[in-house]
């Protein structure tokens, strides 16, 4: 009754909770790419698009996906054996238990009529199953906790999959290994299905039992005699053989029982084993009625990424599935960080403190804020560096054993991030090469305002440069900010500069403007004699700072060996360090 | 045998991978080994502008996976090269710095010591190969054909530093260039910036810097340009390619990849070194094959 209750209601949460995170794959606006694109309308892209690849030649290329890639892994194992061998371990072990013990009702048995649990092949082969688990389980934990795989990032929920496997899968085993040594449970079998009634037969039975399947009884204790043992095993032969193999075969539970035989009549007296069911099958509903909401959902959801990623791409796939897509990408993600692992930028971890530079805590982050939708300044601040400091190198793509495209996913949610909130400085440098390449895919409306945004930002810290009519006074100068400007051990070398102009002759960038000062402000050898004379807002807030294409040019004819460059580069780490500090 | 740390960076897997294939196909006859070293990570260029601190971390941790190996670095990247070689000065000049981000690599149990150096693509073929070796190797040169060679700024400048070629008078691409049969012509703006480093920040100047480019080299008479680094070669293919919808121009001066140049001339297949992934198409250069 109460295992029925159980059973239907974690069932019915799973299933609802199906429905729920599938449900979100359609809902869920992940980015700029979603914007104008309603549930429904996404769905029936879906339905199209399902139709339209199953029912051509790619389907080739999902059913070859399928097979390497979900079943065999091997896009994890590209990465790492022990990794691979960890995971394939714990799905198959996994899959195989489900389908032949926990479905045994279902599968099993309709199968197999001679099926008995206790009974070799299938009792052998659970263990077997379950041996499987626990050494993945074992490597899990050596790469989390021993190993300390660098960048591999662990969090509340991979606590939760690694607890719930292990509980799941010990207190099978130490079930089975109760069992075995239960003399209660022997007395249960006896009196069900041994149909013997004589005291004798009954006690070579049991001397049998405790002899060769390591009941432990509290009247008979062996050594036995021969002629018992063979009553026993003629009786055994009757009425148990047709159901049960040898305890030793079920060799994770023999091993149990073995360890616990000195105290098995106490553990048994205390219905031990029955204390141990109801963790074991609490264990199995709690997992699979938390199952959608859990970092286990990714049974399903990976699959469909790796299929859907397959077949899909930018140029030809409906906006509306890739949307879909990047919903459940969220989904897919296992959290397992080799993204963080590859990334080409996650040394930058080791200067700034921002944990949102590794892809994987990204990821982590835009899970959470799918669901919550909550953000404050500062959690803006952090996500708008992580997801601007990016080199779009791929790498996080390539290696993804969930197949997600990150790339695109990079792309989409960061235009939703810099559009919000603070400037993003960032922006002002090579990281926006790859939204420049991709501008065309942006929408217009939008695509310089970030810009924008960053220039006006420090800009407006700067007095002077928004006044230029203002009167200057020359003293006292700013020691301070002149000092600062030591970055490099050449910096200094402004002050050499005598004004002959060259540095700003040949600069290609002076040079493509009518007017350079209108647009530019100063100009390069403007902004070493604004050093000279400490004139910090000159100096930072000129545009020509963020127009420098650092093509070198101006230092290397420098008559005077002025750093012009390096000097300008040095200025825009400043003016940056000011917008971080306001 | 020659054997080097190839040096990939961060565009040329992703967007440029024609540069690598090709590359890879002329080292391979020229019998230099490549090893490549997967924990290489981006050379810290596009955080200069914001970082400088870590921009050299980012380099220094580079070199110091390279120096574990022992191998010196070879990069296809000219803004690699230069951040590379810019940290390795600062490195070395600088010691506090050097304790600082020593300090950090220490973490990873490296440590950057200074004993391997880093080239450029072109100097490895112009001075460890040197030009009558790959001479050898030419089994078919190209005729009539004329090239723009496009230098790159921050293999050339700071000149001090990159120790490329001389800054005001390079010759070494164009003698590279040559030795495939084609000319090099002399163009105005040979030494100018291709404007990437502004593409995404101030698109009408890296789209007019690219443009005046564009037309001085066609105008000069050039069939190609050729260049050796992927932020060029995008800037002159992607983008020159994007600027006839966005500008409605059309120069009509693909960019080549020296490597496929040079690939085309000994003899090795237009495919296996990526001709047909150029955004603009250079498969008629095949045509100026004698």
């Amino acid at each position: 009754m109460f295992y029925d209750i159980a059973l239907y209601a974690s069932l019915a949460i799973f299933v609802l909770g199906l429905i729920y995170k599938i449900s979100a794959w359609f809902r869920r606006n992940v980015g700029v790419n979603s914007r104008n694109i309603t549930a429904s309308a996404r769905i029936l892209a879906a339905i199209k698009g399902i139709l339209g690849t199953v029912f051509s030649a790619r389907l080739f290329t999902l059913i070859k996906v399928f097979i390497l890639d979900v079943l065999g892994q091997a896009r994890i194992l590209k990465e790492d054996f022990l990794r691979w061998l960890m995971h394939m371990l714990m799905f198959w072990g996994f899959m195989l238990l489900l389908l032949m013990h926990a479905l045994d009702g279902i599968i099993t048995e309709p199968l197999f009529p001679e099926y008995a649990s206790t009974l070799n092949p299938f009792m052998f082969l659970r263990d077997l199953f379950g041996f499987l688990v626990i050494i993945g389980i074992g490597i899990a934990i050596y790469r989390r906790f021993i190993l300390k795989v660098p960048r591999l990032k662990t969090n509340a929920m991979d606590h939760y999959a690694i607890i719930i496997l292990a509980i799941i899968m010990l207190s099978g085993v130490f079930l089975e290994g109760q069992k075995i040594t239960s003399f209660t449970k022997y007395q249960e079998m006896v009196e069900e299905y041994g149909g013997i009634d004589d005291e004798e037969e009954l006690k070579a039975l049991e001397s049998l039992w405790v002899a060769e399947f390591e009941v432990v009884s509290p009247k008979v204790q062996g050594p036995f005699d021969e002629e018992i043992l063979e009553q026993g095993r003629e009786l055994h032969e009757m009425g148990c053989s047709s159901c049960h193999s040898r305890p030793k075969w079920a060799f994770t539970g023999y091993a149990v029982a073995k360890i616990t035989k000195p105290f098995a009549l106490g553990l048994d007296r205390a219905n031990l084993h029955i204390l141990l069911w109801y963790i074991h099958f609490l264990a199995c509903f709690l997992g699979l009625a938390y199952l959608p909401f859990s970092k286990m959902f990714h049974i399903f959801a990976s699959p469909i990424s790796l299929l859907a990623n397959s077949v899909m791409d930018k140029e030809t796939s409906d906006p509306a599935n890739i949307a879909t897509r990047q919903a459940l990408e969220l989904d897919a993600c296992t959290h397992c960080c080799t993204c963080s692992l590859r990334c080409s930028v996650a040394v930058a971890l080791n200067k700034i403190d921002n944990i949102n530079i590794l892809p994987s805590e990204k990821m982590v982050f835009l899970k959470a804020y799918a669901t919550d939708n909550k953000l404050d300044d500062e959690g803006l601040k952090a996500i708008q560096e992580g997801i601007y400091l990016c080199t779009n190198c791929d790498r996080c793509t390539v290696v993804c054993p969930s197949g997600i495209n990150l790339r695109d996913l990079w792309f989409s949610v960061r235009e939703k991030f810099i559009q919000e909130g603070p400037s993003v400085p960032l922006l002002l440098s090579p990281f926006s090469f790859y939204r420049g390449l991709n501008q065309q895919n942006l929408d217009p409306n939008y695509y310089k305002k970030p810009l924008n945004k960053a220039q006006m930002a420090i800009a407006e810290k700067c007095e002077l440069i928004n006044k230029p009519d203002k009167i200057v006074p020359l003293t006292p100068i700013n020691k301070g900010f002149k000092e600062k400007i030591n970055l490099s051990s050449q910096a200094n070398t402004y002050s050499y500069c005598f004004s002959c102009e060259n540095c700003s002759t040949v600069c290609p960038v002076v040079e493509n403007y009518e007017n350079p000062q209108e647009v530019l402000d100063l100009l390069p050898h403007q902004i070493m004699r604004s050093l000279g004379l400490g004139l910090t807002d000159l100096a930072l807030g000129s545009k020509m700072l963020w127009n420098c294409l650092t093509c070198y040019q101006c230092q290397e004819h420098c008559p005077q060996g002025v750093k012009v460059t390096d000097i300008l580069y040095e200025l825009k780490n400043l003016a940056v360090k000011e917008i971080h500090a306001a | 045998m020659m054997k080097f740390a190839l040096f990939l960076g961060c565009n040329i897997p992703a967007r440029v991978q024609q540069y690598d294939m090709s590359a890879r196909a002329v080292l391979d006859i020229l019998n230099v080994d490549l090893v490549d070293i997967r924990e290489f990570n981006c050379c810290g260029y596009p955080i200069r502008n914001t970082d400088f601190a870590t921009f050299v971390l980012f380099s220094a941790r580079n070199l110091a996976l390279a120096e574990k190996q022992d191998l010196d670095i070879v990069t296809l990247c000219k803004c690699c090269y230069g951040s590379l070689k810019k940290a390795e000065h600062l490195m070395k000049e600088d010691n506090s710095l050097r304790d600082e981000i020593n300090g950090l690599l220490a973490k990873e149990g490296l440590e950057y010591r200074g004993t391997i150096e880093v080239r450029h693509f072109l100097s490895v073929l112009h001075k460890e190969i040197g030009i009558p070796a790959l001479k050898e190797k030419v089994k078919n040169g190209f005729k009539d054909l004329k090239i723009a060679t496009h230098y790159g700024c921050h293999a050339l400048r700071p000149s001090d530093i990159t120790q490329f070629d001389n800054p005001v008078a390079p010759v070494l691409f164009d003698q590279l260039v040559e030795l495939t049969g084609a000319k090099s012509i002399d163009w105005q703006l040979k030494l100018e910036c291709c404007g990437a480093p502004l593409l995404g920040v101030n698109d009408d100047l890296s789209m007019d810097l690219a443009e005046k480019k564009l037309s001085d080299g066609k105008q000069s008479g050039a069939d190609y340009l050729c260049v050796a680094c992927p932020y060029c070669q995008l800037q002159f293919d992607t983008v020159q390619q994007m600027m006839s919808s966005v500008r409605g121009t059309d120069h009509q001066l693909p960019s080549i990849l020296f490597p496929q140049l040079l690939g085309l001339v000994m003899g090795i297949n237009g495919k296996a070194l990526g001709i047909q992934m150029n955004q603009i198409d250079i498969s008629r250069i095949e045509d100026f094959l004698s």
